[in-house]
């Protein structure tokens, strides 16, 4: 058994051969998730990676942990029933856009309303991989793929509007292109109590390349992302010099702040997702896009109120046993 | 002057919300307490406040008790009670020629029958000539009891069912005070309504004394040949969860149970919801793939995992549990039956979901299936898929249907003990552990849960190889898998007990069936042998794997007969494994088997010979 404090990176890698595409997106995330894992102090048995199905989810082969690759949209249910029987474990959900949004949905939009305790991490490449190429909810509208010759005609899903929209209590997005950011926000998510939702724009190299070169690009970032502070006005920019202000009820660009004043300031704690959903409307090209914690509020933990309802169930029984009660339910006796 | 008799059969029939559940329930609670067996059937409409005054608004319970073992509610009615002109309809059919009919007078009025789509009022012509009519007035003598209470007049009338309660209670011969405190108890909370229904039942059962029902008391005797012990009256779908219950307090383990909301099924998720000092989780989730996806979870995690659920929902709890087989989790997942297929007869029986249960999932996916035979075999049936789950790390489907579920009968409670030990699967050091390592004996896989230090593993639904459990796209490895999967199964031939026989070992005819039709093929059965006719019967419970005698059985005899709820499904299943060819009876009606229907067969087949 190793213990916990000299965890080290090495610790958390499977040894499985990763499969991914060279030059995928998928390579960045496992990285940091897996220097994460050492800095949380949690033993390496009580954390657990579920997936579904899709590129995304072959991520549990690859960590030396527990884990279950389960099967298309249903990691989320999955996760919900270990982390009810299993309340000491970390439970992280990795899935994708086609997974967690398309055939997964309904579990989606009710693991994030019931607030479970549990980590997501969706990888956004608004693409089906796995199956070669297909457009997914997140698809551009236009978009020609395989299965959209002549351009998609969906209106794609806005990820984080939606988890917004069932009022998640703990939404971010990061980038496949900046580790050190990943880094940050998976940390934030792992201390996050109730279901953390983090949105990571990955890039498909073969099927969907370029999706977020907008942002994932070093040069042109500065111009189109947006990294969200708490308690600090919405600035950006190659010089910061740039903001975001709101008037009326919709959000203006400033081109050059004079008076911070004037800005809106980022605050992850409001009582209402209102704010946060404001934020995830903002787009490219329009706008900049917000990338870092959206919001973070403490909410009662589904899992965590069952069990507690479990335990002081138990503690207040007044029966021996299962039997005992059964005889206790009008029952009579025949000799 | 009583009649003592040996058994009787009585339903109440009314409306929707003339209360008619509650008398039945309540009856057969005074019934049992006495010692007198009693198999009930409830009957809802699939509506849950169909129009009034209709047919298929009408709501019924049926009972039937007796002095001995009996395992069916019955087939033709020794009294029917009916509140309304729907009720006498729908029902009139099933009523004993010579039998009693009591109805409500007041609910006949020209409005009612016409609802109800009479013609004719049936009283004014002969049509109900071969019956015992009493008529009462059961409405205005309600409101003539409860006059002065102060209740509006359509609440007094609701305290007819009460009235009723009190003339069956007399019609029976039945002590009332356990009633009155019970009633008293029920309305605590509303004294007026309280005193309203006790004024409403005393008013039945005084009634019982007029001239008109002189020489009309019935008296059961109580059982003589009875198994010793402390007896509860439970609904199969009770009895189902107390199962499950049971089981994980066995194992040690949290019972977990996923479910949605789906008719017949509902009872059981309503159970264990109110069980958690039992270290029962129940969760209700977004939807029936959620529900079974939850209990996989949680069976990777080392609770007792199970989910309940009706053929559609059957329909989307496959991919699961097919996830459930390569990933090899023990899960257990109850299938109420009812009347299919899509959303079909929500509210009725049927057998038709047992093709399904073996083969409707996608590649070879083995599970075992067990079907329970009456409501108190639901709690052994749970207990057994229990067993059988974490025995060979597999699904188990138990296939409950909606007559057994929702009927009931005297329960005996196990004695400390008595129920065999639910035993995990077999255990293996750290250094040793390998996810899809083998129990030689059984087959079974180890059940090395997340928490625990130096088992971390991976496993998922991709093909495993043997022993590491290594994702393998290897050809020679995927085919051995898949014979290990089945292996395993078969194997559970030798922990499941023998097929028995009812009657000759032998024969002329042997009469299979399987699950909720036990009580009907044993009853035709007794009844055939009594009029000494030579059948035999066999009830199967174990229907994958089949007990490892039964082919020799079905040999054994020149003609089999198998009667289903369904057209011809173990037949088919039969007639594929054992190359005989057995004779069918099979009716899709959303009801029982009729006892008079598998004797006419039988004694048809039997004639043929002769
Ligand atoms: S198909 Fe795209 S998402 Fe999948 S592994 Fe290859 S590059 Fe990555």
């Amino acid at each position: 058994m190793i213990e916990t404090q000299k965890l080290a990176r090495k610790d958390f890698m499977s040894g499985q051969t990763v499969r991914w595409c060279p030059g995928c997106g998928d390579y960045a995330i496992l990285a940091q998730v897996q220097s994460l894992m050492p800095a949380l102090g949690i033993p390496r048995e009580k954390i657990v990676f579920i997936s579904g199905i899709g590129c995304s989810s072959r991520f549990p082969y690859y960590m030396n942990t527990y884990g279950f690759h389960t099967i298309h949209g249903r990691a989320l249910p999955i996760a919900e029933g270990l982390k009810m029987a299993n309340s000491d474990l970390q439970i992280w959900v990795i899935t994708g856009d086609g997974d967690a949004l398309s055939i997964g949905g309904n579990h989606f939009i009710h693991a994030l309303r019931k607030n479970f305790d549990l980590k997501i991490i969706m990888f956004n490449n608004e693409i089906y991989g796995l199956t070669k190429g297909q457009y997914s909810p997140t698809s551009k509208i236009g978009q020609k793929t395989k299965s959209s010759p002549f351009g998609s005609i969906e209106k794609p899903v806005h990820p984080l509007s939606l988890a917004l929209g069932v009022e998640a209590t703990f939404v971010a997005r990061t980038i496949d292109a900046d580790p050190k950011h990943m880094l940050q926000v998976f940390k934030r998510a792992s201390e996050h109590k109730g279901t953390a939702y983090v949105e990571v724009l990955q890039n498909c190299l073969i099927f969907n390349n370029g999706a977020h070169s907008f942002i994932t690009d070093k040069m042109q970032r500065p111009d189109h992302a947006l990294y969200l502070e708490h308690g600090k006005p919405l600035r950006f920019g190659p010089d910061n010099s740039k903001g975001i202000a709101l008037k009326g009820t919709s959000p203006v660009i400033v081109e050059q702040v004079v008076d911070e004043k004037e800005l809106l300031v980022h605050d992850e704690t409001h009582e209402e997702p209102t704010h946060a959903y404001f934020l995830s409307r903002m787009r490219h090209p329009e706008f900049p896009v917000p990338l870092g914690v959206f919001r973070a509020v403490k909410k009662p933990i589904y899992d965590e109120t069952m069990n507690q309802r479990i335990e002081s169930a138990k503690k207040s029984r007044t029966e021996k046993n299962f039997r005992d009660f059964m005889v206790g339910n009008n029952s009579w006796t025949m000799r | 002057m009583k009649n003592e008799i040996k058994s009787f059969t009585i339903r109440f029939a009314g409306d929707s919300g003339d209360g008619m559940q509650l008398v039945g329930t309540r009856l057969t609670e005074t019934l049992v307490v006495q010692g007198i067996d009693v198999s009930t059937l409830p009957d809802y409409p699939a509506e849950i406040r169909a129009p009034g005054g209709t047919v298929s608004g009408v709501s019924g319970y049926q009972m039937q008790f007796a002095d001995h073992d009996i395992y069916s509610p019955g087939d033709t009615i020794d009294c029917l009670v009916a509140m309304n002109p729907a009720a006498l309809k729908k029902c009139i059919a099933d009523v004993a020629k010579g039998a009693l009919v009591i109805v409500n007078e007041d609910a006949f009025t020209e409005q009612n029958l016409e609802k109800a789509g009479y013609e004719n009022n049936p009283f004014a012509d002969d049509s109900l000539i071969q019956y015992r009519i009493i008529k009462i007035p059961a409405t205005s003598l309600t409101l003539q009891a409860v006059e002065g209470i102060g209740l509006q007049k359509p609440q007094a009338e609701r305290c007819k069912n009460f009235f009723m309660l009190g003339l069956a209670l007399w019609l029976l011969d039945c002590p009332i005070d356990a009633t009155k405190e019970w009633i008293s108890s029920k309305f605590k909370k509303n004294p007026q309504v309280l005193e309203a229904n006790q004024r409403a039942f005393s008013s039945g059962y005084a009634y019982g004394d007029t001239k008109e029902l002189s020489g009309l008391r019935f008296t059961v005797n109580k059982m003589e040949d009875f198994k010793a012990g402390t007896y509860i009256n439970l609904s199969g779908n009770e009895a189902a969860a107390y199962g499950l219950v049971a089981a994980a307090e066995s194992a040690g383990r949290r019972l977990f149970f996923g479910a949605y909301p789906i008719t017949p099924a509902s009872d059981i998720m309503q159970e264990l919801a109110a069980l958690p000092r039992f270290n029962v989780s129940m969760f209700q989730a977004e939807d029936e793939i959620a529900a079974v996806c939850a209990a996989i979870g949680a069976s990777f995690g080392g609770a007792i995992a199970a989910a309940g659920t009706s053929g559609p929902g059957l329909c989307l709890k496959t991919e699961g549990i097919n996830l459930a087989v390569i990933a090899e989790l023990p899960l257990v997942v109850i299938d109420v039956q009812r009347g299919g297929p899509s959303t079909g007869l929500p509210t009725k029986t049927e057998q038709s979901d047992l093709l399904q249960a073996l083969f409707g999932r996608s590649g070879e996916s083995p599970v075992v299936v067990i079907a329970p035979q009456t409501p108190s075999d639901c709690f052994h049936s749970a207990y057994e898929a229990v067993r059988l789950a974490v025995h060979a790390m597999t699904p188990v489907i138990m296939l409950s249907d909606g007559y057994i579920g929702n009927g009931t009968e005297p329960f005996r409670i196990p004695e400390e003990g008595e129920l065999p030990p639910i035993k995990l699967s077999f255990e293996v050091s750290p250094e040793k552990f390998q996810p899809y390592l083998r129990d030689p004996e059984t087959l079974s896989r180890p059940w090395c849960v997340p928490g625990t230090p130096g088992y971390e593993h991976r496993i998922g639904g991709l093909e495993k190889q043997d022993v590491t459990g290594a994702v393998s796209y290897e050809p020679d490895n995927h085919d051995r898998m898949n014979r290990i999967r089945l292996e395993k199964i078969m194997k559970l031939q030798s922990v499941i007990p023998d097929q028995e026989i009812f009657g000759e070992e032998e024969g002329e005819l042997l009469i299979v069936g399987w699950g909720g039709t036990f009580g009907s093929i044993r009853t035709a059965v007794e009844e055939l042998r009594n009029e000494g006719v030579k059948v035999s019967h066999a009830q199967i419970k174990y229907l994958n794997p089949f007990p490892k005698n039964l082919g020799d059985i079905l040999k054994r005899f020149k003609k089999i007969l198998v009667p289903e709820i369904n057209l011809g499904q173990l037949a088919w299943l039969l007639r594929a494994k054992y190359l005989i060819e057995p004779h069918q009876l099979n009716l899709l009606r959303g009801l029982p088997l009729k006892i008079s229907d598998v004797k006419e067969k039988a004694i048809e087949l039997l004639e043929a010979v002769r």
